[in-house]
């Protein structure tokens, strides 16, 4: 592991990178969504990934995970090329990230506990007392108090959803968290909480966090690196400064229109 | 992935030192719990406790809840304990368990007796509650048919005409395939049994009182709470899933007027004309069978049928099928109305329409028979 020292007074470590996108093509009923896509991830950092709407930004992330199909080019996470690996390998791998959906996707059936326990019944060979004890340890490292163990999801509101499916997405300690717009229906302070929160997750269990996102409040509080896709493609990566540096017409509307500009300074204050 | 370990030495009698060792994690959890429940068993008579964790190689929230949960079974009865040797980048992880679990739930008490009683009772406020509830809904009904009745404009046509469509005519052939089937089945085994002793020409009356009287509409009636009462309970209960029937409501619209009556009237509607397409088509299969199977020409069948049944039958039959297109309506509508936010819950009240509606159907019918035997028609 080299240290490099740039321009800004920054340390960046050149480090492993835990997910590799190259060249990816992705098209949805004959419309080109993803073209010839290149990102790479790395260990232990939080990426923001930010698009116009209907762009294809959540369209990646479901690619990566193996939902959608690609057309052509490799992902690799962990290393191993997912296109070509084994049911076996694919199946490990999958143990190792989390996914938290837009909508919450909490199994509408089963019980907040029930749903932060699916994952380890389905993997792992726990008593029912550890399983108890991790889960409700679970909810409570995001934040919420053990008496929602026995709510439906039904019951509770869209900033608990979130809660919930965050603590299910974590369920197994992955490496990885996917996270699908973690923050839209939250209203603004609910948002700045779930921020810290996926902060302190990251640095607690040292997550590497992939975050699809277009709340501005959220890339400057709490990503390391911003990846913009426009075209099909990331146009421009890198901090928060490299995005207020570019040229490009759509990063400087996004990052420097109006409500980006009351979003840097509420960042710059606290 | 190096296996967990922990490892005992016992130094002076009662102090007891524990190296552990491997990864914490997820996977070797299973195994991990065996090992820490069996080094406080082994540590009964230990005083002191000291825990060296700096040979574990990972920890995840896994480990560090074992960890947690092994330091606060040793310090119950007031021991020393002591975790060494711990990497910093774990500090974080195991301050966080240290604070997890704090408030134990509540044990149920799991006294038989008194959970019965509470289950009875709860059954009991239930039906007490069905009760009201139908009530309350025939009520609306009635205003809502009033109000309507005052200002016929306002009368969704429009609506009814699409459910009429889909309860009623829409149901034809299937109702027409059903019945005329059952009235086979009944004329094949009154044939076959009433041979024996040589009137099998009384067959005809009855399949022609028992299709009139009771079976054709109840055989009807049964197959639309299966088929438009499920139906309804869906539509409704989706639309209130999905907060269309607050919007609704929010418009200054009355629920009942809008979606409930358009269907009931369309039940209420459609149930009798049904019955009595399904009537004909028993009778007409029990005069196939007579013809084809028993050997009676179908004059004989129509000529005998004439003798055998007045008019009375088929009004006491039919008569019935406005009130059980009613009670399936009503049903229907309290239980779309009673769905909550999951799909689950749609997939309950749905099932609990049919059955209910199912089972009232019936026992109304039984009603009718004593109330018809009574004014001795």
């Amino acid at each position: 592991m080299t240290m490099l020292q740039p321009a800004n007074k920054n340390i960046i470590e050149v480090r492993d990178n835990i997910i590799e996108v190259r060249d990816v093509v992705v098209s949805l009923n004959d419309r080109l969504i993803l073209n010839k896509l290149s990102l790479d991830v790395y260990r232990g950092e939080v990426l923001g990934f930010v698009g116009g709407s209907g762009l294809g930004k959540t369209v990646l992330m479901r690619t990566i995970i193996g939902l959608l199909p690609k057309v052509s080019g490799t992902i690799k996470v962990f290393g191993v090329d997912l296109g070509t690996c084994t049911e076996e390998q694919r199946h490990a791998i999958e143990r190792r990230w989390g996914v938290l959906f837009q909508q919450g996707a909490l199994f509408s059936s089963l019980t907040c506990i029930q749903n932060v326990q699916f994952p380890m019944r389905e993997y792992l060979h726990l008593s029912q007392r550890l399983k108890d004890e991790i889960a409700i340890f679970k909810l409570e490292m995001v934040g919420l108090k053990p008496d929602v163990r026995d709510k439906y999801p039904a019951e509770l509101s869209g900033g608990m959803i979130k809660r919930v499916a965050l603590a299910r997405a974590l369920s197994l300690d992955p490496e990885i968290v996917f996270l699908d717009e973690p923050t839209s229906g939250l209203d603004p302070i609910g948002a700045g909480n779930f921020d810290e929160l996926v902060r302190t997750l990251q640095q607690t269990l040292g997550l590497t966090v992939y975050m699809v996102t277009h709340d501005l409040d959220s890339l400057h509080a709490i990503c390391d690196r911003i990846a913009v896709l426009s075209d099909g493609k990331v146009i421009v990566e890198g901090p928060v400064e490299t995005m207020l540096e570019s040229e490009h017409p759509w990063v400087k509307e996004y990052f420097r229109g109006k409500r980006s500009r009351a979003a840097g300074a509420a960042a710059a204050h606290a | 992935m190096a296996e967990p370990l922990i490892t005992s030495t016992i130094l002076g009698g009662d102090r007891l030192e524990l190296a552990a060792a491997g990864t914490w994690t997820a996977d070797c959890a299973a195994d991990l719990e065996g090992l820490v429940d069996a080094a406080v068993a082994q540590a009964k008579q230990a005083r002191a406790v000291a825990i060296n964790m700096g040979n574990v190689e990972r920890l995840d929230t896994f480990g560090a809840w074992l960890l947690e949960r092994l330091v606060r079974d040793f310090s119950t009865e007031g021991r020393a304990i002591n975790v060494v040797g711990l990497p910093d980048r774990y500090n974080h992880l195991v301050n966080e368990a240290h604070r997890a679990n704090r408030k134990q739930p509540e044990q149920q008490g799991a006294d038989i007796v008194e959970s019965a009683a509470k289950m009875i009772r709860r059954t009991f406020w239930l039906m007490l509650r069905d009760i009201l509830m139908f009530v309350q809904m025939f009520g609306q009904l009635v205003v809502a048919v009033g109000r309507v009745a005052s200002r016929p404009k306002t009368f969704r046509f429009t609506s009814m005409v699409h459910h009429l469509d889909h309860i009623g005519w829409k149901a034809v052939p299937i109702i027409l395939l059903i019945t005329f089937l059952i009235g086979c089945i009944i004329a094949q085994q009154g044939i076959f049994h009433f041979r024996k002793f040589g009137a099998d020409a009384y067959v005809v009356d009855m399949v022609g009182i028992l299709v009139l009287r009771e079976l054709g509409v109840l055989i009807v009636a049964i197959m639309i709470a299966g088929r438009s009462g499920s139906s309804i309970t869906a539509e409704l209960g989706s639309m209130k899933m999905r907060e269309e029937v607050d919007a609704l409501q929010t418009m200054g619209l009355d629920t009942v007027e809008v979606l409930i009556l358009p269907r009931v009237l369309a039940l209420v509607i459609a149930l009798p004309a049904l019955a009595f397409l399904g009537s004909m088509a028993a009778l007409y299969g029990g005069g196939m069978v007579c013809w084809l199977y028993g050997g009676m020409s179908p004059e004989i069948f129509l000529s005998r049928l004439q003798e055998a049944i007045s008019l009375d039958h088929f009004e006491v039959g039919i008569s019935k099928a406005p009130v059980m297109a009613l009670v399936i309506g009503i049903i229907a509508s309290i239980e779309g109305m009673s769905v909550k936010g999951s799909a689950e819950s749609l997939g309950l009240q749905t099932t609990s329409s049919v059955v209910k509606s199912i089972f009232l159907v019936i026992v109304l019918d039984g009603v009718f028979a004593i109330f018809f035997a009574a004014i001795g028609k």
